[in-house]
C-alpha cells in the first residue's frame, strides 16, 4: 500500500501533462457561442421581410413541434452553399423560420428566387438588434429550437451535408 | 559581431553542460564499479549496478580521495580524474552563460536593430535603464536569463560546497547540468535571442509601457532567481536520491539554496504585488491571475520545503516528505514557466502565444518533474526513515504546517488548472478571485494557528498543558482585538474580522521565542523566524483591514467640483498636460485636504506612449501613516467632466511592509545559518 503511495505523485503529474497537452493540442476554436443555449428564446418580434410571408414572434412556439431558426442574408456567401441543405431539411418536414440580416425585401426574393426558399416565415433584422439578442455573431447560424421553445442547439457557419444527420436528430431530440 | 559572440558562448557553454553531464555520470558509474572492489562483498564486483554496491558507496567517504590513493585500480583512478573535472567544467560554463547573457545586455545597450529581439522590444529613444531591462522583458531573453542563473548557481555549487559527501555532490551537479541542457536546447533551437534581422530595423518596436517601471525591471529577474534557486535544491534531491544519501548533511547543503530562493520568491511576489496596485491603476494588490498564481505556488512549496528541510538538517525527520517537497517546489516552478509561455491559459500577462515552444517546455517538463518522480517512487522505498517524534512536539506542529500549506496549494493549482479542464470538456469559464478568497482564507486562519504555536513547541515531545499555559498571552490579545475591531466597526465581515484577531494574536506569538531569553546570545536565525512570523502578520493585518475598511468612490466631476472620501476631500482643480522621455500625459491636479489639516496637491496621470501605442493610468498615491489615498484620472466625458476613482484604503501598506518582513526575516536566517555551519564545520545537528 505504501509503495503504491509513493507512486501517487507521478500519476497527478501525467494528468497535468496530459491535460496540458490537451490545452497545448486542442485545434483553436475562436467561435462565439451563445449563452442563450438551454434557455428560451427571447420573447421579440420580428416584421415580415416579404409581403408574402409572415414576420417572426421568437417568443410564440407555433405548433409546438422543433423548428429551426436560420440567421441569414442574401449578401452572404456561405448562406448560397448552405442553401441545399436547407431545401433538403424542408423536405424532410423540418419547419424552418429566418431572420434576415441587414438586408431589403428585393434583394432577399432575388436570393430564394435563385437558391430555393425553404423558409416559412422570414422576419427582418434591419440593425442586426435581434441577432445580437440571440447571441450570435456572424451569418449564417441556425438555432436548432425545441418543443418547448428553448435554444436546443446552436449551429455556427453554414450547414454542410455531414452536418444534416447531426441536426434531425437534434429536432427528434428536441421534441 | 556581438550577437555572434553571445551565440558561440552559448553553445559553448551547452556543450559543456552536456560535458558536465557525462564526466559525472561515468565518474560515478565507473567509481561505483571500482568501490565495490574495496567492498566486503567481493560477489557484488562484476556487473550488478545493484543497490547494495551503491549504498557502500556514500557514507564512506569520497572516491576522489579515499579510491585514487588507497586503491591501486585503474578503474577508481580514471573515475576520480572524470569527476575531478566536473567541478571546473561547471565553473566555466556559468562564466560562458553570464558572458552571452552580458553580450544580449549590450546589443540593447547599443540598440542594434540588426538583432530581431532588440528590434522587437527596445527603442533608441528609451531611457538607458530601460534598455537594459528590455534584455530580459521578454520571451528569449527572460529565459536566457533563466539558464544564466541556472548555470552560475551551478558554478557556485562547485565552488562553495565543500561539505557534503563528494558523490552525492558530483550527482546533484549532473542533475543541475541535465537541468541546463534542457534549457540551453529550448533557447538554440526554439528561441535563439541573437537571431539576426535582415535587413535591420531602422527602429525598434518598443517596450510594452507597462513593464517601463523600475519596480517591474527588477521583478522578473527576483523571481527567476527564486525559482532557479529552487532548481538547485531540486538537483539536491536528485542527487541524494541518485546516491540514496538522505540525510541530515544533504538537508543541511540544499538548505541555503531553498532559503535563498524563497527569499528571493518572497520579494519578487510582494514587489510585482505592489508593483500591480500601483501602475495597473485598479487599487487592488492581488487577483489570482494565473500568472500570479504562477509565481505563489512555488513559494507555498518551498515554505513547505523550507520547514521540513529544518526538521531534515537538526532532527533527521521527514525524510521522504522533504524530498517530495523539493521536486514539488521546482515542479510548481516550471509548472508556472510553462504555463506563461505556452499560451494555454488567457491572462493579463501571458506573454509569448506560441504552442512549438510550449511543447518544447513541456517536453522539458515531461523529462525533468516525470523523470524525478519515477526516481522518487522508485528509490525512496530504500531510504530508511529518519528520526521518530511525538504528535505534540515541534516536528508535528511543523507537518501541520506543511500539510496546510500544501492543501493551499492544492487549491491554488485546481484553481488555475480548472479553466483548462473545463475547456477540454467544452465549456468556457473562470474561476476568480471569490473561489480563491472563499477557499484559501479559512486555511491561511488555521495556518497562522499553527505558526503561532508551533515555535513554542519543543522539539521530540511536549506537554499539551504546558503549551496551553505557553498561549495564554496570544490568545489573549488575539480575542481583545477582536472585539476591540468589533466594537469600533461592527459590521466588518466575518473573515476580515477574524483576520485581524488572529495577526494582533500571531504578532505577540512570534515575539513570544525571545521572552526570557538571552538576546545577545540568541541565534541569529531565531530572530529571522521571529521577524519573518511577525512579517505574516502584519501582513495579513494589512490585507483583512483592507478588505474590511477600504471606501471606494468612482465619480465624473468638474473643475472645482468637491468629492469626499474616507477622511478625505478631493478637488479638481483642472487638467494639464505632461511631457516625460517617451510619453506624453494629460495630468489632474488635485487638491486634497484631511480634515483642518493643510492642503496638499496630487497629479494622477492618464499616459500616452508613442511606441508602440498605449495608454497607460498612471495613479497617484498619497501614503500617510495609517493607509493610503490611490487616486486615478480616467476618460473625458465630452462634457467637461472627468472621470475620477478614488480609493481610501486604511493601513494598506502592511501588506507589502509585512511582505518585506518575511524577506527580511529569510536573510537573516539565512546570514545566521551560513556563519554558523563555517564556525561549526562537523557537528552534526546544529539545531
Amino acid at each position: 500500500m505504501k509503495k503504491l503511495l509513493l507512486w501517487v505523485p507521478l500519476l497527478v503529474f501525467a494528468g497535468l501533462v496530459a491535460l496540458a497537452m490537451h490545452g497545448l493540442y486542442r485545434p483553436n476554436d475562436p467561435t462565439i457561442r451563445s449563452a442563450l443555449v438551454g434557455k428560451p428564446l427571447p420573447a421579440l418580434t420580428l416584421e415580415p421581410m416579404l409581403p408574402s410571408k409572415p414576420g417572426l414572434a421568437l417568443g410564440e412556439n407555433p405548433g409546438g413541434e422543433p423548428r429551426l431558426v436560420n440567421v441569414f442574408a442574401s449578401w452572404c456567401v456561405p448562406c448560397i452553399a448552405e442553401a441545399p441543405q436547407l431545401m433538403r431539411l424542408k423536405q424532410e418536414g423540418v419547419a424552418i423560420d429566418a431572420i434576415a440580416i441587414r438586408d431589403t425585401g428585393p434583394a432577399i426574393a432575388r436570393f430564394l428566387a435563385e437558391h430555393g426558399d425553404p423558409y416559412r416565415r422570414i422576419g427582418d433584422d434591419p440593425r442586426s438588434a435581434v441577432q445580437l439578442a440571440l447571441g450570435s455573431s456572424g451569418v449564417p447560424e441556425t438555432f436548432v429550437i425545441d418543443a418547448q421553445g428553448r435554444i436546443a442547439m446552436q449551429h455556427i457557419g453554414a450547414i454542410t451535408e455531414g452536418d444534416v444527420p447531426r441536426i434531425l436528430a437534434a429536432l427528434e431530440a428536441a421534441r | 559581431m556581438i550577437a555572434e559572440a553571445g551565440l558561440a558562448a552559448l553553445w559553448l557553454a551547452a556543450a559543456l553542460a552536456l560535458l558536465q553531464l557525462v564526466l559525472a555520470g561515468l565518474g560515478l558509474w565507473m567509481g561505483r564499479g571500482a568501490r565495490s572492489t574495496n567492498n566486503v562483498r567481493p560477489e557484488l564486483v562484476e556487473g550488478r549496478p545493484s543497490a547494495s554496491t551503491g549504498v557502500s558507496l556514500d557514507g564512506s567517504g569520497s572516491p576522489s580521495t579515499s579510491s585514487g590513493q588507497t586503491d591501486g585500480s585503474e578503474r577508481a583512478a580514471t573515475a576520480a580524474q572524470l569527476i575531478a573535472g566536473v567541478r571546473p567544467v561547471a565553473i566555466v560554463q556559468g562564466l560562458l552563460a553570464a558572458l552571452s547573457f552580458v553580450l544580449l545586455i549590450l546589443l540593447f545597450i547599443r540598440s542594434d536593430m540588426s538583432v530581431v529581439l532588440v528590434a522587437q522590444n527596445s527603442h533608441s529613444a528609451k531611457p538607458l535603464m530601460y534598455k537594459i531591462a528590455g534584455a530580459w522583458g521578454n520571451h528569449e531573453g527572460s529565459m536566457l536569463l533563466w539558464v544564466t542563473v541556472l548555470a552560475i548557481a551551478g558554478g557556485a555549487i562547485a565552488i562553495i560546497e565543500r561539505r557534503l559527501n563528494e558523490a552525492t555532490l558530483v550527482a546533484t551537479m549532473a542533475a543541475q547540468a541535465a537541468i541546463a541542457l534542457g534549457f540551453y536546447a529550448f533557447l538554440l533551437i526554439a528561441s535563439n535571442p541573437f537571431a539576426r534581422l535582415n535587413p535591420a530595423a531602422s527602429e525598434g518596436a518598443g517596450l510594452n509601457p507597462l513593464l517601463q517601471d523600475p519596480g517591474l525591471a527588477f521583478h522578473p529577474p527576483t523571481l527567476y532567481f527564486g525559482y532557479v534557486g529552487l532548481s538547485v535544491a531540486f538537483s539536491f534531491a536528485v542527487g541524494a536520491l541518485v546516491m540514496r544519501d538522505v540525510g541530515p548533511a544533504f538537508a543541511r547543503a540544499m538548505r541555503p539554496w531553498v532559503l535563498g530562493a524563497w527569499i528571493f520568491l518572497t520579494i519578487g511576489i510582494t514587489a510585482g504585488s505592489y508593483w500591480a496596485y500601483y501602475e495597473l491603476g485598479w487599487g487592488g494588490w492581488w487577483f489570482w491571475d494565473p500568472v500570479e498564481n504562477a509565481s505563489l505556488m512555488p513559494w507555498l512549496a518551498a515554505t513547505a520545503l523550507l520547514h521540513s528541510v529544518t526538521v531534515l538538517a537538526t532532527r533527521d525527520g521527514l525524510r521522504s516528505w522533504t524530498i517530495m517537497l523539493a521536486v514539488v517546489a521546482f515542479s510548481m516552478s516550471m509548472i508556472g514557466t510553462f504555463l506563461v509561455r505556452s499560451g494555454i491559459l488567457t491572462s493579463v500577462h501571458a506573454f509569448a502565444v506560441d504552442p512549438s515552444r510550449g511543447s518544447f517546455i513541456l517536453a522539458l517538463l515531461i523529462l525533468y518533474i516525470g523523470g524525478a518522480l519515477v526516481l522518487f517512487g522508485w528509490r525512496i522505498g530504500s531510504v530508511k526513515q529518519g528520526s521518530t517524534f511525538e504528535l505534540v512536539s515541534r516536528e508535528g506542529g511543523l507537518i501541520f504546517n506543511n500539510l496546510l500549506l500544501s492543501v493551499i496549494l492544492g487549491i491554488v493549482l485546481i484553481g488555475t488548472l480548472y479553466p483548462i479542464v473545463a475547456q477540454a470538456m467544452g465549456t468556457q469559464l473562470s474561476v476568480g478571485p471569490p473561489f480563491f478568497n472563499k477557499t484559501t482564507a479559512p486555511i491561511a486562519l488555521l495556518l497562522m494557528l499553527g505558526m503561532a504555536v508551533g515555535p513554542m513547541i519543543r522539539w521530540r515531545r511536549d506537554e499539551g498543558k504546558e503549551l496551553i499555559g505557553r498561549m495564554a498571552a496570544p490568545i489573549a490579545v488575539a480575542l481583545a482585538g477582536l472585539v476591540a475591531v468589533f466594537v469600533i466597526a461592527p459590521d466588518t465581515a466575518i473573515l476580515p474580522l477574524l483576520g485581524l484577531g488572529f495577526a494582533f494574536g500571531l504578532a505577540v506569538a512570534s515575539v513570544a521565542p525571545l521572552w526570557k531569553r538571552n538576546l545577545r546570545r540568541t541565534p541569529l536565525f531565531t530572530y529571522g523566524m521571529v521577524v519573518a512570523h511577525l512579517g505574516v502578520a502584519v501582513s495579513v493585518a494589512g490585507m483583512a483591514s483592507e478588505a474590511a475598511f477600504t471606501q471606494e468612490k468612482l465619480v465624473a466631476v468638474r473643475v472645482g467640483q468637491v468629492t469626499q472620501v474616507g477622511p478625505y476631500s478631493v478637488v479638481l482643480e483642472g487638467i494639464k498636460p505632461a511631457v516625460g522621455p517617451n510619453w506624453s500625459a494629460l495630468e489632474g491636479r488635485l487638491r486634497v485636504q484631511r480634515g483642518d489639516a493643510a492642503p496638499f496637491i496630487m497629479g494622477p496621470q492618464s499616459r500616452f506612449f508613442s511606441a508602440p501605442p498605449t495608454v497607460t493610468s498612471e495613479a497617484a498615491i498619497e501614503t500617510v501613516f495609517d493607509g493610503q489615498l490611490y487616486t486615478v484620472l480616467g476618460q473625458p466625458d465630452g462634457e467637461g467632466r472627468w472621470q475620477l476613482r478614488l480609493w481610501w484604503k486604511p493601513f494598506v501598506t502592511l501588506i507589502w511592509l509585512g511582505g518585506m518582513l518575511i524577506g527580511l526575516g529569510g536573510l537573516l536566517s539565512l546570514i545566521g545559518r551560513v556563519v554558523r555551519e563555517r564556525r561549526i564545520p562537523n557537528r552534526m545537528a546544529a539545531a
